[in-house]
Protein backbone atom coordinates (compact mmCIF):
# COMPACT_ATOMS: atom_id res chain seq x y z
CA UNK A 1 0.00 0.00 0.00
CA UNK A 2 1.27 3.49 -0.59
CA UNK A 3 1.48 6.05 1.97
CA UNK A 4 -2.63 7.37 0.46
CA UNK A 5 -3.94 4.27 0.60
CA UNK A 6 -3.35 3.64 4.07
CA UNK A 7 -4.43 6.94 5.22
CA UNK A 8 -7.74 5.15 3.68
CA UNK A 9 -7.63 2.23 5.15
CA UNK A 10 -7.33 4.06 8.66
CA UNK A 11 -10.98 5.53 7.88
CA UNK A 12 -12.62 2.36 6.58
CA UNK A 13 -15.47 0.99 9.14
CA UNK A 14 -14.86 -2.23 10.60
CA UNK A 15 -11.76 -1.47 11.59
CA UNK A 16 -11.11 -1.49 15.63
CA UNK A 17 -11.55 1.59 17.43
CA UNK A 18 -10.43 2.52 20.66
CA UNK A 19 -12.99 1.04 22.57
CA UNK A 20 -12.26 -2.33 20.81
CA UNK A 21 -8.73 -2.02 22.02
CA UNK A 22 -10.23 -1.69 25.62
CA UNK A 23 -12.66 -4.72 25.56
CA UNK A 24 -9.92 -6.87 24.35
CA UNK A 25 -6.73 -6.08 25.83
CA UNK A 26 -7.80 -4.87 29.22
CA UNK A 27 -9.79 -6.34 32.68
CA UNK A 28 -12.52 -4.71 35.07
CA UNK A 29 -12.63 -1.57 33.03
CA UNK A 30 -13.84 1.41 34.54
CA UNK A 31 -14.30 4.22 32.74
CA UNK A 32 -14.43 8.14 34.41
CA UNK A 33 -16.07 11.16 32.82
CA UNK A 34 -15.75 14.31 33.22
CA UNK A 35 -12.90 17.26 33.48
CA UNK A 36 -14.14 18.71 36.44
CA UNK A 37 -14.06 21.99 34.69
CA UNK A 38 -16.37 22.41 32.33
CA UNK A 39 -17.65 18.97 30.71
CA UNK A 40 -16.98 15.25 29.24
CA UNK A 41 -16.24 14.44 26.08
CA UNK A 42 -17.10 11.48 24.70
CA UNK A 43 -14.48 11.94 21.88
CA UNK A 44 -11.92 10.37 24.92
CA UNK A 45 -12.88 8.07 27.00
CA UNK A 46 -10.89 7.32 29.98
CA UNK A 47 -10.85 5.05 33.15
CA UNK A 48 -8.67 2.52 35.06
CA UNK A 49 -8.42 -1.28 34.54
CA UNK A 50 -6.12 -4.43 34.91
CA UNK A 51 -3.76 -5.10 32.26
CA UNK A 52 -2.17 -9.00 33.03
CA UNK A 53 -3.37 -7.97 36.83
CA UNK A 54 -2.12 -5.49 37.07
CA UNK A 55 -3.56 -1.87 37.78
CA UNK A 56 -3.42 0.69 34.66
CA UNK A 57 -5.11 4.01 33.44
CA UNK A 58 -6.41 4.14 30.10
CA UNK A 59 -6.98 6.90 27.79
CA UNK A 60 -8.09 6.00 24.25
CA UNK A 61 -9.77 8.73 21.46
CA UNK A 62 -12.81 7.07 20.25
CA UNK A 63 -14.49 7.89 17.04
CA UNK A 64 -17.36 5.74 17.03
CA UNK A 65 -18.40 2.41 14.50
CA UNK A 66 -20.97 3.68 12.91
CA UNK A 67 -22.61 6.72 11.83
CA UNK A 68 -24.70 7.63 15.01
CA UNK A 69 -21.79 6.58 17.13
CA UNK A 70 -19.34 8.58 14.76
CA UNK A 71 -21.97 11.79 15.34
CA UNK A 72 -21.89 11.08 19.14
CA UNK A 73 -18.22 10.52 19.67
CA UNK A 74 -17.68 13.58 17.47
CA UNK A 75 -15.69 11.83 15.42
CA UNK A 76 -12.82 11.47 17.52
CA UNK A 77 -11.69 15.33 17.27
CA UNK A 78 -11.46 16.00 21.06
CA UNK A 79 -12.26 19.45 22.63
CA UNK A 80 -10.34 21.04 25.12
CA UNK A 81 -12.44 19.16 27.97
CA UNK A 82 -11.31 15.76 26.47
CA UNK A 83 -7.56 16.52 26.57
CA UNK A 84 -8.51 17.98 30.52
CA UNK A 85 -10.14 14.99 31.58
CA UNK A 86 -6.84 12.87 29.95
CA UNK A 87 -4.87 14.88 31.93
CA UNK A 88 -6.73 14.52 35.63
CA UNK A 89 -6.52 10.59 34.80
CA UNK A 90 -2.88 10.79 33.81
CA UNK A 91 -2.26 12.53 37.05
CA UNK A 92 -4.21 10.20 39.12
CA UNK A 93 -2.45 7.35 37.61
CA UNK A 94 0.71 9.30 39.11
CA UNK A 95 -0.43 9.54 42.26
CA UNK A 96 -1.15 6.04 42.52
CA UNK A 97 1.94 4.95 40.81
CA UNK A 98 0.25 3.03 38.22
CA UNK A 99 1.12 3.44 34.08
CA UNK A 100 -0.94 5.16 31.53
CA UNK A 101 -1.74 3.39 28.41
CA UNK A 102 -3.20 5.84 25.40
CA UNK A 103 -4.71 4.97 21.96
CA UNK A 104 -4.95 7.50 19.56
CA UNK A 105 -6.99 7.49 16.38
CA UNK A 106 -8.13 10.91 15.57
CA UNK A 107 -8.03 13.01 12.17
CA UNK A 108 -7.12 16.36 14.39
CA UNK A 109 -8.53 18.00 17.74
CA UNK A 110 -11.88 19.30 17.49
CA UNK A 111 -12.15 22.61 15.00
CA UNK A 112 -15.04 24.44 16.27
CA UNK A 113 -16.59 27.92 17.91
CA UNK A 114 -16.70 26.23 21.41
CA UNK A 115 -13.06 24.86 21.56
CA UNK A 116 -11.48 28.07 20.87
CA UNK A 117 -13.29 29.58 23.20
CA UNK A 118 -12.48 26.79 25.94
CA UNK A 119 -8.77 27.05 24.87
CA UNK A 120 -7.95 24.06 22.59
CA UNK A 121 -4.30 25.32 22.27
CA UNK A 122 -4.26 25.90 25.66
CA UNK A 123 -4.84 22.12 26.68
CA UNK A 124 -2.97 20.57 24.00
CA UNK A 125 0.26 22.65 25.06
CA UNK A 126 -0.54 21.80 29.31
CA UNK A 127 -0.60 17.92 28.40
CA UNK A 128 2.40 18.41 26.22
CA UNK A 129 4.02 20.30 29.35
CA UNK A 130 2.54 18.01 31.80
CA UNK A 131 3.43 14.74 30.13
CA UNK A 132 6.87 15.22 29.60
CA UNK A 133 7.21 15.23 32.86
CA UNK A 134 4.81 12.79 34.50
CA UNK A 135 5.91 10.22 37.11
CA UNK A 136 4.80 7.50 35.94
CA UNK A 137 5.41 4.89 32.74
CA UNK A 138 3.40 5.86 29.48
CA UNK A 139 3.08 4.15 26.45
CA UNK A 140 1.02 5.65 23.11
CA UNK A 141 -0.62 2.96 20.95
CA UNK A 142 -1.35 4.77 17.08
CA UNK A 143 -3.91 2.42 16.25
CA UNK A 144 -5.61 4.14 13.48
CA UNK A 145 -5.65 8.04 12.35
CA UNK A 146 -3.18 10.35 14.12
CA UNK A 147 -3.16 13.78 12.75
CA UNK A 148 -1.70 17.45 14.08
CA UNK A 149 -1.31 18.38 17.87
CA UNK A 150 -4.52 16.93 18.52
CA UNK A 151 -3.29 13.12 17.95
CA UNK A 152 0.41 14.52 19.77
CA UNK A 153 -1.49 15.73 23.02
CA UNK A 154 -1.64 12.31 23.83
CA UNK A 155 1.58 11.20 22.42
CA UNK A 156 4.22 12.17 24.82
CA UNK A 157 5.61 8.90 25.94
CA UNK A 158 8.03 6.69 26.78
CA UNK A 159 7.80 4.65 23.96
CA UNK A 160 5.11 5.20 20.61
CA UNK A 161 3.88 1.98 19.06
CA UNK A 162 2.13 2.16 15.82
CA UNK A 163 0.02 -0.42 13.93
CA UNK A 164 1.61 -1.08 10.40
CA UNK A 165 -1.20 1.14 8.40
CA UNK A 166 -1.48 3.80 10.83
CA UNK A 167 -0.79 7.39 9.84
CA UNK A 168 1.13 10.18 12.14
CA UNK A 169 1.58 13.90 10.43
CA UNK A 170 1.85 17.28 11.46
CA UNK A 171 -0.99 18.23 8.92
CA UNK A 172 -3.56 15.68 7.44
CA UNK A 173 -2.68 14.62 3.61
CA UNK A 174 -5.81 16.90 2.60
CA UNK A 175 -5.60 19.92 4.44
CA UNK A 176 -1.25 19.74 3.00
CA UNK A 177 -3.04 19.31 -0.19
CA UNK A 178 -5.10 22.25 0.00
CA UNK A 179 -2.36 24.37 1.16
CA UNK A 180 0.42 23.66 -0.92
CA UNK A 181 -1.38 22.88 -4.33
CA UNK A 182 -4.85 24.72 -3.44
CA UNK A 183 -6.38 21.40 -4.57
CA UNK A 184 -7.25 18.64 -1.59
CA UNK A 185 -7.58 16.08 -4.59
CA UNK A 186 -4.02 16.06 -4.46
CA UNK A 187 -3.78 14.33 -1.22
CA UNK A 188 -2.56 11.01 -2.25
CA UNK A 189 1.04 13.19 -3.00
CA UNK A 190 0.96 15.51 0.03
CA UNK A 191 0.98 11.64 2.21
CA UNK A 192 3.79 10.66 -0.10
CA UNK A 193 5.72 13.60 1.25
CA UNK A 194 4.90 14.47 4.55
CA UNK A 195 6.25 10.64 5.84
CA UNK A 196 3.16 10.18 7.41
CA UNK A 197 3.51 5.88 7.85
CA UNK A 198 5.03 4.11 10.49
CA UNK A 199 7.69 2.89 8.05
CA UNK A 200 8.72 6.23 7.96
CA UNK A 201 8.76 6.97 11.45
CA UNK A 202 10.56 4.23 13.35
CA UNK A 203 13.22 5.25 10.41
CA UNK A 204 13.33 8.93 12.03
CA UNK A 205 13.19 7.85 15.59
CA UNK A 206 9.59 9.09 16.08
CA UNK A 207 8.02 5.75 16.88
CA UNK A 208 9.65 2.84 18.63
CA UNK A 209 7.78 -0.32 17.47
CA UNK A 210 5.88 -0.95 14.07
CA UNK A 211 2.41 -3.60 14.99
CA UNK A 212 1.64 -6.18 12.62
CA UNK A 213 -2.27 -5.59 11.91
CA UNK A 214 -4.68 -9.11 11.26
CA UNK A 215 -5.29 -9.34 7.32
CA UNK A 216 -9.10 -8.64 8.63
CA UNK A 217 -10.18 -6.91 11.53
CA UNK A 218 -13.71 -8.08 11.20
CA UNK A 219 -12.92 -11.81 11.55
CA UNK A 220 -12.92 -12.67 14.94
CA UNK A 221 -10.42 -15.40 15.19
CA UNK A 222 -7.73 -13.39 13.65
CA UNK A 223 -8.53 -10.18 15.60
CA UNK A 224 -8.52 -12.13 18.99
CA UNK A 225 -4.89 -13.85 18.30
CA UNK A 226 -3.99 -10.17 16.87
CA UNK A 227 -5.59 -8.53 20.94
CA UNK A 228 -3.69 -11.44 22.84
CA UNK A 229 -0.41 -11.21 20.96
CA UNK A 230 -1.01 -7.09 21.43
CA UNK A 231 -1.66 -7.25 24.91
CA UNK A 232 1.17 -9.93 26.28
CA UNK A 233 3.92 -7.43 24.26
CA UNK A 234 2.31 -4.43 25.76
CA UNK A 235 2.04 -6.08 29.44
CA UNK A 236 5.80 -7.05 28.57
CA UNK A 237 6.70 -3.37 27.64
CA UNK A 238 5.11 -1.75 30.80
CA UNK A 239 6.69 -4.07 33.35
CA UNK A 240 10.41 -2.78 32.03
CA UNK A 241 9.21 0.50 31.84
CA UNK A 242 7.94 -0.19 35.58
CA UNK A 243 11.83 -1.18 36.58
CA UNK A 244 13.71 2.01 35.80
CA UNK A 245 14.38 3.97 38.30
CA UNK A 246 12.47 7.65 37.91
CA UNK A 247 14.96 9.94 37.37
CA UNK A 248 16.15 7.52 34.47
CA UNK A 249 12.40 6.82 33.07
CA UNK A 250 12.07 10.86 32.75
CA UNK A 251 15.17 12.09 31.75
CA UNK A 252 15.08 9.24 28.89
CA UNK A 253 11.90 10.61 27.94
CA UNK A 254 13.10 14.06 27.41
CA UNK A 255 16.15 12.72 25.63
CA UNK A 256 13.66 10.80 23.02
CA UNK A 257 11.80 13.74 22.00
CA UNK A 258 15.28 16.64 22.46
CA UNK A 259 17.71 14.59 20.51
CA UNK A 260 15.43 15.07 17.27
CA UNK A 261 15.85 17.82 14.87
CA UNK A 262 18.95 18.79 17.26
CA UNK A 263 20.50 21.37 15.35
CA UNK A 264 21.68 24.37 17.86
CA UNK A 265 24.65 23.76 19.76
CA UNK A 266 24.91 26.64 21.97
CA UNK A 267 23.17 26.92 25.59
CA UNK A 268 21.59 23.34 24.59
CA UNK A 269 22.25 20.71 27.70
CA UNK A 270 24.91 18.05 26.26
CA UNK A 271 23.03 14.72 25.82
CA UNK A 272 22.74 12.86 28.73
CA UNK A 273 25.67 9.47 28.44
CA UNK A 274 23.83 5.96 28.18
CA UNK A 275 22.39 4.52 30.90
CA UNK B 1 28.28 32.86 23.58
CA UNK B 2 28.88 34.65 20.68
CA UNK B 3 30.88 38.04 20.64
CA UNK B 4 29.01 39.52 17.96
CA UNK B 5 27.15 42.46 18.88
CA UNK B 6 23.60 43.86 17.44
CA UNK B 7 23.70 41.88 13.77
CA UNK B 8 23.63 45.16 11.21
CA UNK B 9 19.76 46.26 11.31
CA UNK B 10 18.36 45.99 8.16
CA UNK B 11 17.81 49.82 7.44
CA UNK B 12 14.61 50.05 8.04
CA UNK B 13 15.05 53.87 9.42
CA UNK B 14 16.65 54.73 6.22
CA UNK B 15 14.45 52.93 3.88
CA UNK B 16 13.09 54.24 0.80
CA UNK B 17 10.91 51.73 0.33
CA UNK B 18 6.93 52.25 0.22
CA UNK B 19 5.13 49.75 1.68
CA UNK B 20 0.96 49.45 2.52
CA UNK B 21 -0.50 49.27 5.79
CA UNK B 22 -1.34 45.99 6.63
CA UNK B 23 -4.59 46.99 8.34
CA UNK B 24 -6.01 50.07 6.45
CA UNK B 25 -4.01 49.35 2.92
CA UNK B 26 -2.78 52.79 2.83
CA UNK B 27 0.56 53.39 1.44
CA UNK B 28 3.07 54.94 3.31
CA UNK B 29 6.92 54.89 3.19
CA UNK B 30 8.88 51.87 5.31
CA UNK B 31 10.90 54.50 6.54
CA UNK B 32 7.58 56.28 8.75
CA UNK B 33 6.25 52.84 9.50
CA UNK B 34 9.79 51.84 11.14
CA UNK B 35 9.44 55.70 12.85
CA UNK B 36 6.51 54.84 14.30
CA UNK B 37 7.15 50.89 15.54
CA UNK B 38 5.51 48.98 12.77
CA UNK B 39 2.03 51.26 14.17
CA UNK B 40 0.19 52.75 11.31
CA UNK B 41 0.52 56.61 11.86
CA UNK B 42 -2.73 56.71 9.48
CA UNK B 43 -5.01 54.28 11.16
CA UNK B 44 -3.05 53.23 14.45
CA UNK B 45 -2.81 49.44 13.39
CA UNK B 46 -0.44 47.13 14.51
CA UNK B 47 1.99 45.88 11.61
CA UNK B 48 4.13 43.29 11.63
CA UNK B 49 7.35 44.15 13.23
CA UNK B 50 10.62 42.65 12.12
CA UNK B 51 12.37 40.29 14.93
CA UNK B 52 15.48 42.29 15.54
CA UNK B 53 13.61 45.88 15.78
CA UNK B 54 12.09 44.71 18.64
CA UNK B 55 15.42 43.47 19.92
CA UNK B 56 16.04 46.95 19.52
CA UNK B 57 12.78 48.37 21.05
CA UNK B 58 12.97 46.09 23.99
CA UNK B 59 16.59 45.18 25.07
CA UNK B 60 18.66 48.19 27.09
CA UNK B 61 21.47 49.21 24.05
CA UNK B 62 24.16 47.07 23.07
CA UNK B 63 23.20 44.18 25.76
CA UNK B 64 21.97 41.71 23.30
CA UNK B 65 23.96 38.94 22.32
CA UNK B 66 22.62 36.36 19.69
CA UNK B 67 22.56 32.43 20.26
CA UNK B 68 23.05 29.99 17.58
CA UNK B 69 22.76 32.22 14.75
CA UNK B 70 24.43 30.53 11.99
CA UNK B 71 22.05 27.43 12.57
CA UNK B 72 20.19 26.52 9.43
CA UNK B 73 17.03 24.75 8.24
CA UNK B 74 17.79 21.68 6.05
CA UNK B 75 15.47 19.76 3.83
CA UNK B 76 15.19 16.69 6.14
CA UNK B 77 12.61 14.61 4.42
CA UNK B 78 13.50 15.95 0.98
CA UNK B 79 10.49 18.12 0.73
CA UNK B 80 9.42 19.14 -2.60
CA UNK B 81 10.55 22.50 -3.54
CA UNK B 82 11.33 23.19 0.18
CA UNK B 83 14.72 24.42 -0.49
CA UNK B 84 13.53 27.25 -2.79
CA UNK B 85 10.95 28.21 -0.18
CA UNK B 86 14.03 28.31 2.52
CA UNK B 87 16.36 30.41 -0.30
CA UNK B 88 12.97 32.65 -0.85
CA UNK B 89 12.12 33.57 2.90
CA UNK B 90 16.09 34.02 3.66
CA UNK B 91 16.24 36.99 1.34
CA UNK B 92 12.85 38.34 2.48
CA UNK B 93 13.84 38.19 6.01
CA UNK B 94 17.54 39.02 6.07
CA UNK B 95 16.92 36.04 8.91
CA UNK B 96 18.40 32.28 8.31
CA UNK B 97 15.11 30.93 10.07
CA UNK B 98 12.25 32.11 11.98
CA UNK B 99 13.53 33.18 15.61
CA UNK B 100 16.39 35.29 16.82
CA UNK B 101 17.58 33.80 20.28
CA UNK B 102 19.88 35.29 23.02
CA UNK B 103 20.30 36.88 25.76
CA UNK B 104 19.94 40.40 26.57
CA UNK B 105 18.78 43.10 29.72
CA UNK B 106 15.63 44.67 29.59
CA UNK B 107 15.36 47.88 31.93
CA UNK B 108 19.09 46.68 33.69
CA UNK B 109 17.18 42.68 34.60
CA UNK B 110 19.07 40.26 32.81
CA UNK B 111 16.87 37.88 30.30
CA UNK B 112 16.97 35.17 27.66
CA UNK B 113 14.93 36.03 24.69
CA UNK B 114 13.46 34.65 21.59
CA UNK B 115 11.76 36.59 18.95
CA UNK B 116 9.95 35.05 16.10
CA UNK B 117 10.13 36.36 12.47
CA UNK B 118 7.13 36.61 10.61
CA UNK B 119 9.14 37.34 7.02
CA UNK B 120 10.11 33.72 7.13
CA UNK B 121 7.75 31.63 6.51
CA UNK B 122 4.94 33.10 8.34
CA UNK B 123 7.19 32.05 11.63
CA UNK B 124 6.51 28.45 10.63
CA UNK B 125 7.90 26.24 13.83
CA UNK B 126 10.49 23.55 11.81
CA UNK B 127 13.54 21.55 13.90
CA UNK B 128 15.61 24.98 13.89
CA UNK B 129 12.80 27.14 15.52
CA UNK B 130 12.18 24.65 17.55
CA UNK B 131 15.62 23.59 18.57
CA UNK B 132 17.00 27.12 19.13
CA UNK B 133 13.96 27.79 21.54
CA UNK B 134 14.53 24.46 23.16
CA UNK B 135 18.44 25.31 23.38
CA UNK B 136 17.37 28.74 24.96
CA UNK B 137 15.43 27.12 27.77
CA UNK B 138 18.06 24.68 29.07
CA UNK B 139 20.34 27.85 28.33
CA UNK B 140 18.49 30.17 30.98
CA UNK B 141 17.55 26.96 33.29
CA UNK B 142 21.43 26.38 33.43
CA UNK B 143 22.28 29.96 34.68
CA UNK B 144 18.68 30.47 36.59
CA UNK B 145 17.84 33.22 34.30
CA UNK B 146 13.66 34.65 33.01
CA UNK B 147 13.14 33.67 29.49
CA UNK B 148 11.18 36.22 27.49
CA UNK B 149 9.32 35.23 24.10
CA UNK B 150 7.24 37.16 21.37
CA UNK B 151 5.65 34.38 19.23
CA UNK B 152 4.05 34.95 15.58
CA UNK B 153 3.66 31.60 13.83
CA UNK B 154 1.25 30.26 11.18
CA UNK B 155 1.79 26.97 13.08
CA UNK B 156 4.02 23.63 12.25
CA UNK B 157 6.14 23.59 9.08
CA UNK B 158 4.47 21.12 7.46
CA UNK B 159 7.18 20.65 4.78
CA UNK B 160 9.25 19.10 7.93
CA UNK B 161 6.13 16.85 8.38
CA UNK B 162 6.62 14.98 12.07
CA UNK B 163 9.92 16.14 12.91
CA UNK B 164 7.75 19.87 13.21
CA UNK B 165 4.97 18.37 15.22
CA UNK B 166 7.60 16.90 17.74
CA UNK B 167 8.96 20.45 18.53
CA UNK B 168 6.13 21.26 20.20
CA UNK B 169 6.51 18.84 22.89
CA UNK B 170 10.24 19.32 22.61
CA UNK B 171 9.64 23.11 23.31
CA UNK B 172 7.29 22.31 25.89
CA UNK B 173 9.41 19.77 27.84
CA UNK B 174 12.27 22.63 28.17
CA UNK B 175 9.65 25.24 29.12
CA UNK B 176 8.81 22.39 31.95
CA UNK B 177 12.49 21.93 33.16
CA UNK B 178 12.69 25.79 33.00
CA UNK B 179 9.26 26.13 35.10
CA UNK B 180 10.61 23.61 37.42
CA UNK B 181 13.70 25.32 38.41
CA UNK B 182 11.51 27.96 39.75
CA UNK B 183 12.41 30.53 36.62
CA UNK B 184 10.45 32.68 34.94
CA UNK B 185 8.97 32.82 31.50
CA UNK B 186 6.64 35.77 29.80
CA UNK B 187 5.69 35.15 26.24
CA UNK B 188 4.24 38.00 24.17
CA UNK B 189 1.59 36.64 21.32
CA UNK B 190 1.75 38.76 18.70
CA UNK B 191 -0.55 39.09 15.37
CA UNK B 192 -0.82 36.08 14.39
CA UNK B 193 -0.28 33.46 16.93
CA UNK B 194 -2.01 30.13 15.97
CA UNK B 195 -1.35 26.40 15.66
CA UNK B 196 1.21 24.28 16.72
CA UNK B 197 2.51 27.21 18.55
CA UNK B 198 -0.48 27.83 20.44
CA UNK B 199 -0.70 24.56 21.62
CA UNK B 200 2.34 24.53 23.05
CA UNK B 201 5.47 27.43 23.95
CA UNK B 202 2.48 30.53 23.49
CA UNK B 203 -0.05 29.20 26.38
CA UNK B 204 3.17 27.61 28.91
CA UNK B 205 4.32 31.52 30.15
CA UNK B 206 3.83 32.58 33.94
CA UNK B 207 2.39 35.53 32.25
CA UNK B 208 1.12 35.16 29.00
CA UNK B 209 0.08 38.90 27.34
CA UNK B 210 -0.74 39.71 22.98
CA UNK B 211 -0.60 42.79 21.46
CA UNK B 212 -3.72 45.06 20.99
CA UNK B 213 -5.94 43.08 18.24
CA UNK B 214 -3.56 40.07 17.44
CA UNK B 215 -5.11 36.99 15.94
CA UNK B 216 -4.08 34.33 18.47
CA UNK B 217 -5.67 30.66 18.04
CA UNK B 218 -5.12 27.65 17.55
CA UNK B 219 -7.30 25.78 14.50
CA UNK B 220 -7.73 28.45 11.35
CA UNK B 221 -10.63 30.58 11.60
CA UNK B 222 -11.41 29.97 7.55
CA UNK B 223 -11.19 26.15 8.70
CA UNK B 224 -14.08 26.87 11.78
CA UNK B 225 -16.25 28.31 8.96
CA UNK B 226 -16.20 26.01 6.57
CA UNK B 227 -16.58 23.28 9.48
CA UNK B 228 -19.68 24.97 11.04
CA UNK B 229 -20.64 26.65 8.46
CA UNK B 230 -20.94 29.83 10.69
CA UNK B 231 -19.67 32.70 9.48
CA UNK B 232 -17.53 34.35 12.40
CA UNK B 233 -16.69 37.81 13.46
CA UNK B 234 -13.84 39.39 13.07
CA UNK B 235 -13.18 39.43 16.77
CA UNK B 236 -12.82 35.75 17.06
CA UNK B 237 -9.72 34.68 17.82
CA UNK B 238 -8.62 38.28 18.72
CA UNK B 239 -6.41 39.38 21.92
CA UNK B 240 -10.00 40.53 23.07
CA UNK B 241 -11.48 37.57 22.83
CA UNK B 242 -8.45 35.12 24.17
CA UNK B 243 -8.16 37.97 27.06
CA UNK B 244 -12.41 37.61 27.70
CA UNK B 245 -12.28 34.13 27.74
CA UNK B 246 -9.46 33.69 30.49
CA UNK B 247 -6.27 32.87 28.54
CA UNK B 248 -4.53 35.84 28.64
CA UNK B 249 -2.81 37.58 31.88
CA UNK B 250 -3.51 41.32 29.77
CA UNK B 251 -2.94 42.68 26.55
CA UNK B 252 -0.21 45.30 26.29
CA UNK B 253 0.70 47.90 23.95
CA UNK B 254 3.64 47.84 21.60
CA UNK B 255 4.76 51.10 23.29
CA UNK B 256 4.54 49.95 26.90
CA UNK B 257 5.79 46.54 26.77
CA UNK B 258 9.24 47.47 27.68
CA UNK B 259 8.32 48.98 30.99
CA UNK B 260 5.81 46.24 31.30
CA UNK B 261 8.42 43.54 31.11
CA UNK B 262 11.68 45.54 32.99
CA UNK B 263 8.84 45.76 35.90
CA UNK B 264 8.01 41.55 35.65
CA UNK B 265 11.21 40.96 35.54
CA UNK B 266 12.32 43.10 38.38
CA UNK B 267 9.68 41.19 40.67
CA UNK B 268 10.83 37.70 39.72
CA UNK B 269 14.70 38.70 39.57
CA UNK B 270 16.32 35.70 41.53
ZN1 LIG C 1 -2.98 51.81 8.57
Amino acid sequence: MNAYEKVKCTREAGRATAKDYIDAMFDGFVEFHGDRRFGDDPALIGGVATLDGKPVTVLGIEKGRDVSEHVARNFGCVSPEGYRKALRLMKQAEKFSRPVVCIVDTQGANCGIGAEERGEGAAIAENLYEMMDLHTPVLTLMVGEGSSGGALALAVADEIWMLENAYFTVVSPEACASILYKDSARAPEAAEHLKLAAQDLIEMGIIERVIAEPRDFTDPAQCKAYMEKLRDEVAGKLHALRGKKMNTLLSDRYEKYRKIGRCAPEGAMPAPKKH
Amino acid sequence: MSDMKHKELPDYLGSTLTVKCEKCKEELSERELAEHGFICPRCGGYNRMPARMRLAMLCDEDTFREMNECVESENLISFPDYDEKLAAAKAKSGERDGVVCGTARICGNPVCLFVMESKFMMGSMGTVVGDKIAALFEYAAKHSLPVVGYTVSGGARMQEGMLSLWQMAKVSGAVKKHSNAGNFYLVCCTDPTTGGVTASYAMLGDVIIAEPGALVGFAGKRVIEQVTGVKLPASFQSAEFQLGNGFLDDIVPREEQRGYIGHLLAIHRK
